[in-house]
C-alpha cells in the first residue's frame, strides 16, 4: 500500500497530576493514499486521540509516527505548525471558525501563512467556497450562517490551502441528519474527485458508512479494520 | 500587513472595551501631550532668552531688594554695557480686581538694556522730563482706552504714600510695543523711580533688581562673580544670574513645572499601563480556543504571540497619535495665552515611544502566555 499514514507501536500516556492515563497501548495503523477512514469506538477508547496524533497537534510518548512521508514524532513544535499549514486541512465538531471574521475571511486565514498575493488568495478563497456551495455567502459572519453552512465553511478553510490529508473530528455532530448527510456527501466528493486522504472520528454508524474503511478502537486498541462493503 | 486582517479583527472583538480603553489612552496622551508641551515651550522660551543682561538680586530674597547706591558700583564693573534697576509698585486701576503689571523703572537707562521696545525718542524724553508720567504697553492702552495726556488714578497694594494714600496719580506719556519680550510677564507699565520713593512711607532708597546689559556674553559668568564679589560681606549681599536662569528661578516660585508635569504624565501612564494590561490580558483570555484554532491551522507559537502584541501596539499607537494629535490642535486655540508654545517634535515622538513601550508592557505578559497553550486542550476548552 502507497500509505498516507503509518502509525508503528505508538503509546500515548497523559499525565494528570501524579497519575499517568495511558490511553493508546502499541497501536499500529497504516492508512493509505486516497482512503477515507472513520475511526469509531466507545467515548475514552481514544480516537481523538488517535486523530490529533495523526493531525501533528500531539506527540506520541513512543512509536513511530509517519504522516505525509514525515516522521511527525520527531518534529518541533514550530516544525510541526508548519508541517500542517502545508498538509493537514481540520474540520471540527463545532466548526471553530473565527467569529469577527467573514465566511471569506475565514476560509483566507490559512493562506496568510503562504506566499501567495492577495489576489490570488481572493481567487482560493472563491473556488473553495465555490466548491462548498457558498460562493453567495463570503461576506457573511458565521452567526449570520447556519449550523450547515458554518460547516461548510470549514470544510472550504480546510481545503483552500490544498492538503493532502483532511482530519475531520466528529464533522456532523452537532447536525441534523439531512444536513449531516450533504456534509458527507461533501467529504466523499473531495476523497472520490480529488483524491484527498480522509480521516473522520464519528460515533454515529450511518456517517461511518460514507467512509472506504472502518476502524473500530476499544480501550486505546484497534479491535476491528474492515474495508466497507461496495 | 497581510495579517493586519486579523489583528484588526481581533482589536475590535469587543467593540465598547476597546472603545473605553482607547479613550483612557487619548485623554492620557492629550495630558501628555499638552503637560510636555507647556514644559518644552518653556525651555524654548528660557533658551531664548537673552544671556546678555544679567539680573541682580539680593541673595536672602527677591523681596527683599537692594539699595539704588549699588548702582553706580555695579556700572562700574568692567564688562558692564548698562545698568537699569526695576521696583515692583503692585499696582491696580480702580479695583484690586484690575490688577496692572506696573513697575518703577529708570527711564534714561531702560530702553538701553532692552533696546527691542518700541517706542519714538521723543516719548522717552518726555517720561524722562515728566516726574508723574508713566508709559503703556500698547495692550493694556488699548483694554482701558487710554492715550498719550490721559491722567491715570494709580493705586498699590504696597507702597503707601507719606500721607497714607495708596494712590498715585501719573500722566500717560508714551504708548510702548514690547511684544519682542512677550514671554509671558513682562512689565508693560513703567512709571519714574524717584516719583514712588520720594512720595512712598517706606523702603526709600531701595530697587526690588538691577537688570545689567554686558558687553560680551561669554565672559556672563565672570562679570556676574564681580558684581556678586563686590557686595561679599555686606548687609545686602547680592545673586547675580543670566536672564535665562533668573526666569527659570522666578517660574520655579510657582513649583517646579518640570516635577509637576512629569509626576502628572508619570502617574497617568501608570495607571494606563494597568488598563491596557487588564483590557489585553481579558481580551487573550476571552480568546484562547480561537487561538488555538489559529495554532491548529498552522499559525507557529511566534506568529501568534506577534499578532497579540500587534494589537496591542495598534490599541496604544492608534489612540496616542490621536491624543497628540488633539493635544496639537489645543495648543492651538491657546497660542494667545502662552505665546508661541506648541508641543515640538520631540514630545510627539516621545509619545510615540512611549505609546509603543506601553504597548510593549502590556501585550507582551499576555502574548507570551499564548505560547504554551495546548491546542488540544484549547479546543476541548479544558
Amino acid at each position: 500500500m502507497n500509505s498516507a499514514i503509518r502509525l508503528g507501536s505508538i503509546v500515548k500516556i497523559y499525565k494528570r497530576g501524579n497519575q499517568k492515563i495511558e490511553v493508546l497501548h502499541g497501536l499500529s495503523l497504516e492508512i493509505g493514499k486516497g482512503e477515507f477512514v472513520s475511526i469509531m469506538g466507545p467515548s475514552g477508547s481514544g480516537k481523538t486521540t488517535l486523530l490529533n496524533l495523526i493531525a501533528g497537534l500531539d506527540t506520541p510518548t513512543s512509536g513511530e509516527l509517519v504522516v505525509a512521508d514525515k516522521r511527525i514524532d520527531q518534529l518541533s513544535r514550530a516544525e510541526r505548525s508548519a508541517w500542517r499549514a502545508r498538509n493537514i486541512g481540520f474540520v471540527f465538531q463545532f466548526y471553530h471558525l473565527l467569529p469577527v471574521l467573514t465566511a471569506g475571511r475565514n476560509v483566507e486565514v490559512p493562506l496568510l501563512l503562504t506566499r501567495l498575493t492577495a489576489a490570488q488568495r481572493r481567487a482560493r478563497v472563491a473556488a473553495a467556497l465555490q466548491l462548498v456551495g457558498l460562493a453567495d455567502r463570503s461576506e457573511h459572519k458565521p452567526c449570520e450562517l447556519s449550523g450547515g453552512q458554518q460547516q461548510r465553511v470549514s470544510i472550504a478553510r480546510a481545503l483552500v490551502a490544498d492538503p493532502s490529508i483532511f482530519v475531520c473530528d466528529e464533522p456532523t455532530g452537532d447536525l441534523d441528519r439531512e444536513t449531516a448527510e450533504g456534509i458527507l456527501q461533501l467529504l466523499q466528493m473531495l476523497n472520490r474527485d480529488q483524491g484527498k486522504t480522509i480521516i473522520m472520528v464519528t460515533h454515529d454508524p450511518l456517517a461511518a458508512n460514507h467512509a472506504t474503511r472502518q476502524v473500530y478502537l476499544d480501550k486505546g486498541l484497534l479491535v476491528v479494520s474492515a474495508a466497507r462493503a461496495a | 500587513m497581510k495579517y493586519l486582517l486579523l489583528v484588526w479583527a481581533g482589536l475590535w472583538r469587543k467593540k465598547a472595551r476597546t472603545i473605553l480603553t482607547m479613550v483612557s489612552i487619548v485623554v492620557a496622551f492629550l495630558l501628555f501631550g499638552l503637560l510636555q508641551g507647556i514644559n518644552q515651550g518653556m525651555n524654548t522660551v528660557f533658551q531664548r532668552l537673552n544671556v546678555d543682561r544679567l539680573y541682580v538680586q539680593s541673595r536672602i530674597s527677591m523681596s527683599d531688594g537692594l539699595p539704588i547706591a549699588y548702582l553706580e558700583k555695579i556700572r562700574s564693573v568692567p564688562g558692564v554695557r548698562a545698568v537699569t534697576h526695576w521696583s515692583f509698585f503692585g499696582g491696580f486701576y480702580q479695583n484690586t480686581q484690575n490688577t496692572l503689571p506696573v513697575f518703577a523703572i529708570d527711564a534714561s537707562t531702560q530702553f538701553a538694556v532692552y533696546p527691542k521696545i518700541k517706542i519714538p525718542d521723543a516719548q522717552v524724553s518726555a517720561m524722562q522730563r515728566t516726574r508723574a508720567g508713566a508709559v503703556v504697553g500698547a495692550e493694556i492702552a488699548l483694554k482701558y482706552g487710554w492715550k498719550i495726556g490721559d491722567r491715570i488714578p494709580l493705586r498699590t497694594s504696597i507702597w503707601n504714600k507719606k500721607d497714607g494714600s495708596d494712590t498715585y496719580p501719573v500722566d500717560v506719556v508714551g504708548i510702548m510695543d514690547i511684544s519682542a519680550y512677550n514671554a509671558g510677564s513682562f512689565p508693560a507699565f513703567y512709571i519714574n523711580y524717584d516719583y514712588l520713593d520720594e512720595a512712598r512711607a517706606f523702603g526709600n532708597g531701595s530697587v526690588l533688581y538691577y537688570i545689567v546689559s554686558i558687553e560680551d556674553p561669554r565672559r556672563g559668568q565672570e562679570i556676574a562673580a564681580k558684581i556678586d564679589a563686590l557686595f561679599a560681606n555686606s548687609s545686602d549681599e547680592t545673586t547675580t544670574q543670566t536672564e535665562q536662569v533668573f526666569a527659570q528661578s522666578q517660574i520655579k516660585q510657582v513649583g517646579d513645572i518640570n516635577l509637576i508635569a512629569n509626576s502628572i504624565v508619570g502617574a497617568a501612564l501608570f495607571t494606563l499601563l494597568f488598563l491596557t494590561g487588564n483590557t489585553m490580558r481579558q481580551s487573550v483570555r476571552e480568546r484562547i480556543p480561537e487561538l488555538a484554532v489559529l495554532k491548529t491551522l498552522g499559525f507557529s507559537d511566534n506568529k501568534v504571540l506577534m499578532l497579540i502584541l500587534l494589537e496591542a501596539v495598534l490599541l496604544c499607537v492608534v489612540a496616542a497619535v490621536i491624543g497628540l494629535a488633539l493635544a496639537r490642535i489645543a495648543f492651538s486655540f491657546m497660542g494667545s495665552l502662552f505665546g508661541a508654545l506648541s508641543p515640538p517634535a520631540l514630545v510627539i515622538e516621545m509619545g510615540l515611544g512611549i505609546a509603543i513601550l506601553l504597548a510593549a508592557a502590556s501585550g507582551l505578559p499576555p502574548a507570551w502566555r499564548t505560547t504554551r497553550i495546548n491546542i488540544v486542550d484549547a479546543l476541548a476548552r479544558r
